[in-house]
């Protein structure tokens, strides 16, 4: 099989990705998604607030994400569902399977990477105990509750606030489950300030900043849990143990850019956001091969997938109609405050929108873009926090005014 | 009537019952958890151990030496994966000595393919060694196997061949009336049998106190591991042994057969038959004692702890003794992975020199499908398996690659699975970097499905491990 475009998932980021090279003119697209329908998680976030920046209106992630598939549909771009991507190599073959057509290979002229995230496991923590039933990560108890209709849990203790967790904690409240607290490793929650008022405060859970837990209880399914608080070197404080009695505990402690197929072409990753290292076009050190949405970095919402995904499905189009122009070289490099950008590298003289995290809560700063001592940008806010994906946007003006060979992206005083 | 009923279904006790079932028996094997495979089997270093460790003479060298001979064709004819990847017992220089000593241990007890390496040999073999060690014993014939997947394999094979296999059977009694033993179980099943074995791990004494004979005990020690991501599989290609202590081989560092890079274990005595819980010093000393032998170890790729716990004998070897038809199988601590199939051939002979085998069966099938067949096959043999099965085609765990068709030969094949973990040991769904995170939704959905059994009853291991409490509000 061959194919000029080839995107590997079909949730919000894929299927944006698609329309916008289907909208660019390519004709010859295939979107290979492992699960049984479009969507991807969205389709088991089934509260409100995606779509604020791209609809102006709240929908739920099934509503945003069914936005997009009728978008897949009415342009007949075709996809195929329960189709598991195994291998791509760098010279762009893709090895997928499925029921109908088994193992089978496509030979593509440009591929888009849109796989999405995975949560980081309980495995990876060290938590000392036993391994009973009733530890998840906040987004496997979403499935069984959004997805399957069952409860995994009745009294409920979180790890983490990512805002998975936070959403989890809301939705197994109304559940009538009771979450005792949400327990944060940092002096501060690593989700969305929306999300801890209107899923924490409004239900009177608790937020443990600079806490963790530290032991698991129960031999079948989990009895309680010894909660810490942690010094500034994040260490438990032995005298702050406190046994908390529940028998669940759900994770959300960081998302993990999935890019073992990445990793199968040989494509460098960014050791920072764990994803491909690309330029403003998404595009990755591969030509042909792209990379948005979670696959690439971790988002807070889904709107700014969605602009990713039409910024790499357009440039995949102009990549397969031979229309790609490389006019410039620079290199984004951070002062560590600035923990990393997307994209790292600028190859050509356009507007671009640099995304960037921090690496901690700044108060009163100046976001600062410098071209050698030349300052490009200087923007105050009043507040940065590692929760919350900040932009600055560098005009084809400026990008071709740059005289050196870096740009570098720092947070002063 | 059975002719012969064998506790505890570990890999000692499964190797012996593969054995058995060449014989026209009736056999069973009664287990006390809801799989087999769960007490020393499930969690422990997974080497098959050249044989240089135990003092010469013992029973323990004895076995070791012999399993570890066997190990190649029992796994062959199981279908089980096996991988002859060697191992270096490293020391520093003020270790010589002892390395020496163990190299020389080694001979005496008949080890074939043992060779002392100096520095340089040492670091070339293996590059990630910490640059100070400076001597090391390479034993060419150290191999690396899984020990569940063994264990399962072996009952398997048991049970195609006519075995029965009793889960939940947790043995609280046994009486003997003339020629015969009931054995009763907490539940109040009980089974009839001529014979009995006794390979119920770190309950060996309880069960052996039970048919009178209370010469030993045994205490658990525990043993805690780290396992590393598949991207670290190749850290080292060998099995890296540091210069062992009295509480045994110390920490070591090792490949496994399915990919992963394993580090551990640490060795406390405990009371509990029945603690596996990890501990921060756990973690600590493996993190110091490992970063001995090899520098540099990714301990940020760490994607899953577990703790095993080892039944030490208080006789310091191997028992392995018969007394009016109940053999007792006590200690059987490391090397007993690599000792089962040796044990198993013991006990075979023993029971034959009482007369309780008989004749052979004609029926026997020795051999044994692998049960990862599916992942090794070329690209125009799955096509022609999903042509047939589209459960083939479709993947459930996108870590390790596992179908709905290999979960659904787990939820059905002898033995076979009846909760989370157990279809986990079977096919490695929910054993990659994402540990379940995606598929057990799935795979319990599969297990409903498969069994005929609600939802919300589907377990992790059984007993109480229950993974939902019952239907959301809208569902009700």
């Amino acid at each position: 099989m061959k194919a000029d475009l080839v995107i590997i998932g079909g949730g919000p980021a894929g299927m944006s990705a698609a329309v916008a090279a289907y909208d660019a003119g390519i004709r010859d697209i295939i979107i290979l998604e492992r699960d049984k329908s479009l969507g991807g998680i969205l389709r088991q976030c089934i509260h409100n607030g995606f779509g604020l920046h791209r609809f102006k209106e709240e929908l739920t992630g099934p509503e945003y994400a069914y936005r997009y598939e009728l978008q897949v549909r009415e342009r007949n771009i075709p996809f195929k569902l329960n189709t598991m991507v195994l291998d791509i190599t760098p010279s762009k073959v893709v090895t997928a399977m499925n029921s109908e057509d088994g193992l089978f290979t496509i030979e593509a002229k440009a591929i888009i990477l849109a796989m999405g995230c995975r949560e980081r496991p309980k495995g990876a923590l060290n938590i000392c105990g036993r391994r009973p039933a009733g530890i998840f990560t906040a987004g496997t108890a979403q499935k069984f509750v959004n997805m399957n209709g069952y409860m995994p849990g009745k009294k409920v203790v979180i790890l983490g606030s990512g805002d998975i967790g936070l959403i989890m904690a809301r939705r197994m409240t109304l559940e009538g489950a009771e979450v005792k607290a949400v327990c944060e490793l940092m002096p501060y929650s690593g989700g969305l300030a929306r999300n801890i008022e209107q899923c924490l405060n409004d239900f009177s859970i608790p937020l443990m900043l600079s806490h963790t837990v530290v032991e698991i209880h129960g031999k079948e399914r989990v009895t309680g849990v010894t909660i810490a608080k942690v010094d500034e070197r994040r260490k438990p404080i032995p005298k702050t143990k406190q046994y908390i009695e529940c028998d669940t505990l759900l994770l959300s402690v960081g998302l993990l850019p999935e890019n073992e197929l990445t990793k199968s072409a040989n494509i460098i990753l960014d050791r920072i956001t764990g994803g491909a290292v690309v330029d403003q076009n998404r595009q990755t050190e591969i030509e042909g091969i792209f990379a948005c949405g979670n696959v690439l970095h971790v988002h807070d919402l889904v709107d700014y997938v969605s602009e990713e995904a039409e910024i790499a499905g357009k440039a995949a189009a102009a990549f397969i109609n031979g229309k790609h122009a490389n006019d410039k070289s620079l290199k984004l490099v951070t002062d560590g405050k600035v923990r990393y950008t997307v994209p790292q590298c600028i190859t050509a003289c356009a507007d671009v929108t640099v995304y960037f995290r921090v690496a901690d809560v700044y108060r009163d700063v100046r976001i600062v873009v410098r071209d050698g001592d030349k300052v490009l940008v200087n923007k105050k806010k009043q507040k940065v926090a590692p929760g919350e994906m900040e932009t600055v946007t560098l005009t084809k003006e400026m990008i071709e005014g740059v005289s050196t060979d870096t740009l570098s992206f720092s947070i002063e005083a | 009537m059975y002719d012969i009923a064998i506790i505890g279904a570990g890999v000692v006790g499964g190797m012996i019952a593969d054995t058995l079932a060449k014989y026209d028996l009736k056999l069973c094997i009664l287990e006390k958890e809801s799989d087999v495979a769960m007490g020393a089997t499930r969690a422990n270093s997974a080497i098959v151990h050249a044989g240089f460790d135990a003092a010469e003479g013992s029973l323990k060298a004895r076995m070791n030496v012999r399993g570890s001979e066997m190990m190649k064709d029992v796994t062959t004819r199981l279908g089980v994966k096996y991988n002859n990847n060697e191992a270096l017992v490293v020391g520093f220089e003020h270790e010589r000595d002892e390395v020496k000593a163990i190299y020389e241990r080694g001979l005496a007890n008949g080890v074939k393919g043992l060779k002392f390496l100096e520095s340089e040999e040492l670091h070339a073999l293996e590059p990630h060694l910490n640059k100070d060690l400076t001597c090391a014993l390479l034993a060419t014939t150290s191999a690396i196997v899984c020990p569940y997947e063994l264990c399962l394999a072996a009952v398997g094979n048991a049970m195609d061949n006519g075995a029965e296999l009793m889960l939940d059977f947790e043995v609280s009694a046994i009486d003997k009336n003339g020629d015969a033993y009931t054995v009763k179980a907490a539940d109040g099943r009980t089974v009839e049998t001529k014979y009995i074995i006794n390979s119920a791990g770190v309950y060996s004494d309880k069960v052996a106190a039970m048919t009178g004979d209370a010469d030993f005990t045994i205490t658990p020690r525990r043993g805690e591991y780290m396992l590393l991501d598949k991207e670290c599989g190749n850290f080292t290609q060998r099995t890296i042994f540091h210069t062992p202590t009295k509480m045994g081989k110390g920490i070591l560092v090792s490949p496994t057969v399915d990919g992963n890079l394993l580090l551990g274990p640490t060795a406390t005595d405990i009371d509990d038959k029945d603690d596996t819980s990890t501990t921060a010093e756990g973690f600590a000393t493996i993190f110091a004692k490992a970063s001995d032998n090899v520098a540099d170890i990714p301990f940020n790729k760490v994607i899953t702890s577990f703790c095993g716990l080892r039944a030490t004998g208080s006789t310091h070897d191997f028992i392995i003794k018969e007394k009016d038809g109940v053999v007792t199988l006590g200690g059987i601590e490391s090397p007993g992975l690599s000792s089962a199939p040796a044990i198993a051939e013991y006990v075979e002979e023993i029971l034959g020199g009482i007369n309780a085998l008989g004749a052979k069966k004609t029926s026997y099938k020795a051999e044994r499908r692998p049960a990862h067949y599916f992942r090794e096959l070329s690209m125009a043999e799955k096509n022609e398996i999903i042509k047939k099965n589209p459960a083939y085609g479709k993947i459930v765990c996108r870590c390790e690659g596992i179908t709905e068709g290999e979960i659904v030969e787990a939820l059905t094949t002898n033995p076979a699975a009846h909760d989370l973990d157990g279809v986990k040991r079977r096919t490695r769904s929910g054993m990659g970097r994402c540990q379940g995170g995606f598929c057990s939704p799935t795979v319990v959905e599969l297990i409903a499905r498969e069994h005929g059994i609600p939802f919300e009853s589907v377990t992790k291991f059984g007993k109480g491990s229950i993974i939902n409490y019952g239907k959301t509000k809208g569902d009700n």
